[in-house]
């Protein structure tokens, strides 16, 4: 009988089908939310195993800042028209012209915090009742407290002190109208599990996770790449090095790291050698000590 | 990593002072699991606090109001790697006030470690602990007797330990406890063995749950299959496609066995196990896959797929070990939703049997409020027949959960008698 037993990529594998199943049985209007970077990427992969072989009967969201590497949009539309799958795209940019939000100012404003307005307007306006999502509690200390099915109220705001209790594999979905659910299928995935399996599957992700060269400036212990949004410091200098993105969000807060990594498996060698954490490279998550836990109060993804 | 390695998740209970979070941060710091970044925001928050070298204990604290009491609300998640295994912490608070935190952490648990400081021994929170990983069938206990340093690494305070434990566990329904006399502060025995305590044949924590043998802990027998949803594909490739999403729960389903669909009774064979790379001779637990029948039968959501020769139990009325998991307490014969599997229903608590002291295990048959902690024997009906068998044999098919259709809250979880 020894033979009967699931290696623990499988394992991880199987439990995010079974959430994503659940998600699709308990409510009437879910989404993925697709920001173009892998972990998004992977709840896509595994959500077409979950329906197979039906199509993933759910739309893609994306929260596009405006901020975008032109690889990730490039990407996203590819794999929209690969699945057959409907986009959604919540716009920052409209957000700011109809005055929801304003751009933040100086050197380091960037339009992280902007996107949660633009977020939940979109989740509203769709009438979402579930944004799936890409979070896992390996990430950061906030997240390690999320529920696979994490309850947002009606203005769309987290109560980490009053979640509902997570038993077993039984997940209480229900919710009154204006409420929306966030559900992580990947919750239990650490940043190696997810390198292992996009390495075993041979799953496609943008070139910006591979070695390349590119323009950059050193800022705040990473590698900002250049782009038409970076206003430059008098100290700070222009140079091209051989880099690459261990997360991907904003070009102009996503820090790249020098490497030779250019393929997975020299990738899944990296990481297994890393001693800082992914979100390290983050500058959204740097400015305090529960800068995460603030946002997701808030809405943030 | 290996393509075999298996997953193991465990769970710790424990409060401030019996050095829980010591230890958690002992295994992440030891293994290497622990970050350059992250263990520089310890330093720098060990120094503001003014505590002396690095506090591994902060390296478990999630939220800010965490942060600010030095204490653990609620279950975190914790995760580390080592050569032979991944491991899943769920890391619970040990305090009485919540045990419902503790509850929750165990139910998905392969293994539970129990602290116990052996200056004080068997403490009440120690059998409060026990009493919680016996009543949700953790498979594997291992008490780790911390804190030996303190008492000069003596083997006699160890046996000490030991000794009372088994008397009051004897009691309970653990299959397989190990012990171990550690030093989560200096790390004796925990990832290394110690230097301290030669007289301690066995091996170091870490050793222990890399090696201890889990494929056994789910159910290999009843093979239960709880159908999540319906594919219905309707393209050229599969236009009269029609299969069962489920995840096996329990057993082994194979391609040609008799099945018997619960709970309208229809029998039909199995056609095709289906997953997107290729179809399967057989599917066992935990898999999530898609099945097919020989026959065109009236299938949805909440059903179960079973083998015909082996089918579970079928009842409107159960009894139940339920722990109250909610501020208001349980209403009088008060009528709850109630989701056993995929299945969702109406049930009501006919009646309250008797409630569990968990300090001393002894029965109460005069209390019958269900308050927020409280664990009790009580009785359930439910509108349609649940498909069930007893926790004991199956902690998939064998829970329950409570969910108040006033405010959509889960407020109850139970394991089946």
């Amino acid at each position: 009988m020894s033979k009967y037993y699931l290696n623990y990529l499988d394992e991880l594998e199987s439990e995010a089908i079974y959430v994503l199943r659940e998600v699709w049985a308990q409510f009437d209007n879910p989404v993925i939310l697709f920001s173009g970077g892998k972990d998004s990427i992977l709840v896509t992969h595994l959500a077409k195993k979950a329906f197979y072989p039906s199509k993933i009967p759910f739309p893609l969201m994306h929260v596009d800042t405006g901020h975008n590497f032109p690889e990730t949009i490039k990407f996203r539309d590819d794999i929209i028209r690969e699945l057959g799958a409907e986009l959604i795209v919540g716009s920052v940019q409209e957000s700011i012209d109809e005055g929801r939000v304003a751009e933040e100012k100086g050197k380091n404003a960037t339009r992280n915090a902007l996107q949660i307005t633009t977020l939940l307007d979109a989740i509203e306006f769709n009438k979402i009742d579930c944004a799936i999502g890409g979070g896992r509690r390996d990430e950061e200390k906030a997240r390690a407290k999320e529920r696979f099915f994490s309850h947002r109220d009606d203005f769309g705001q987290w109560d980490p002190k009053n979640q509902r209790p997570e038993l077993w594999n039984i997940f209480n979905g229900k919710h009154f109208e204006g409420e929306h659910f966030r559900a992580f299928p990947i919750s239990n995935w650490t940043e190696m599990d997810v390198w292992n399996y996009i390495k075993r599957e041979n799953i496609a992700i943008p070139s910006l996770y591979f070695a390349h060269e590119r323009e950059v400036v050193w800022r705040q212990d990473s590698w900002i790449p250049n782009s038409e949004f970076l206003i430059l410091e008098d100290h700070e200098e222009i140079v091209t090095k051989k880099i690459r993105f261990r997360t991907l969000g904003d070009i102009t807060i996503t820090g790249g790291i020098e490497s030779d990594a250019d393929t997975l498996e020299k990738i899944a060698d990296e990481v297994s050698g890393m001693r800082q954490t992914e979100r390290g490279n983050r500058s959204d998550d740097k400015r305090s000590e529960s800068a995460m836990e603030d946002r997701k109060r808030q809405g943030y993804f | 990593m290996l393509d075999n390695n298996q997953l193991l998740r465990f769970t710790t209970a424990g409060s401030v002072d019996d050095g829980k979070s010591t230890l958690i941060g002992r295994l992440l710091y030891d293994s290497k699991s622990i970050f350059e970044d992250q263990l520089e925001a310890i330093e720098t928050t060990s120094k503001k606090k003014g505590h002396q070298g690095v506090d591994l204990a902060l390296f478990t604290d999630g939220l800010r109001d965490e942060r600010e009491q030095g204490i653990t609300i609620d279950v975190a998640y914790r995760y580390f790697t080592t050569p032979k295994r991944k491991f899943i912490i769920a890391d619970t608070p040990g305090h009485i006030q919540y045990t419902r935190n503790m509850v929750t952490g165990a139910s998905t648990a392969n293994a539970a470690i129990i602290l116990v400081d052996a200056r004080h021994g068997v403490i009440e929170q120690t059998r409060r602990h026990s009493f919680i990983a016996s009543l949700l069938q953790i498979p594997h206990v291992i008490v780790c007797v911390n804190k030996m340093d303190l008492v000069d690494f003596s083997e006699e305070a160890y046996n000490k330990v030991i000794n009372q434990f088994e008397e009051f566990s004897s009691k309970m329904l653990v299959r397989d406890v190990r012990f171990i006399p550690i030093s989560a502060l200096l790390g004796d025995n925990v990832v290394n063995r110690s230097r301290n305590m030669e007289w301690y044949q066995g091996a170091p924590l870490l050793h222990t749950l890399e090696t201890m043998h889990i494929s056994s802990d789910i159910n290999k027998v009843d093979a239960r299959f709880p159908v999540q949803t319906v594919l219905r594909p309707q393209n050229d490739s599969h236009r009269d496609y029609r299969g069962y999403a489920g995840r096996v729960v329990s057993g082994i389903l194979r391609v040609g066995d008799d099945v018997t669909v619960m709970p309208s009774g229809f029998t039909s064979k199995i056609k095709s196990i289906d997953t997107l790379e290729k179809s399967l001779d057989e599917a066992y637990a935990p898999m999530s896959v898609s099945v097919t029948l020989e026959d065109d039968i009236d299938i949805s959501r909440g059903d179960m797929i079973v083998r015909s020769n082996n089918k579970p139990e079928a009842s409107q009325d159960i009894e139940v070990m339920l722990c109250w998991l909610h501020n208001n307490s349980a209403k009088p014969r008060a009528k709850y939703s109630i989701r056993h599997t995929s299945n969702e229903q109406k049930a009501m608590i006919k009646e309250v049997v008797y409630k569990f002291d968990i300090n001393t295990l002894e029965r109460n048959s005069e209390d019958k409020e269900l308050k927020m902690n409280d664990i009790s024997k009580v009785k359930i009906r439910t509108t349609k027949p649940l498909m069930f068998d007893s926790y004991r044999e199956n902690r998939t098919t064998g829970s329950i959960i409570l969910v108040d259709d006033a405010t959509n809250e889960t407020v109850a979880a139970g394991m089946i008698v």
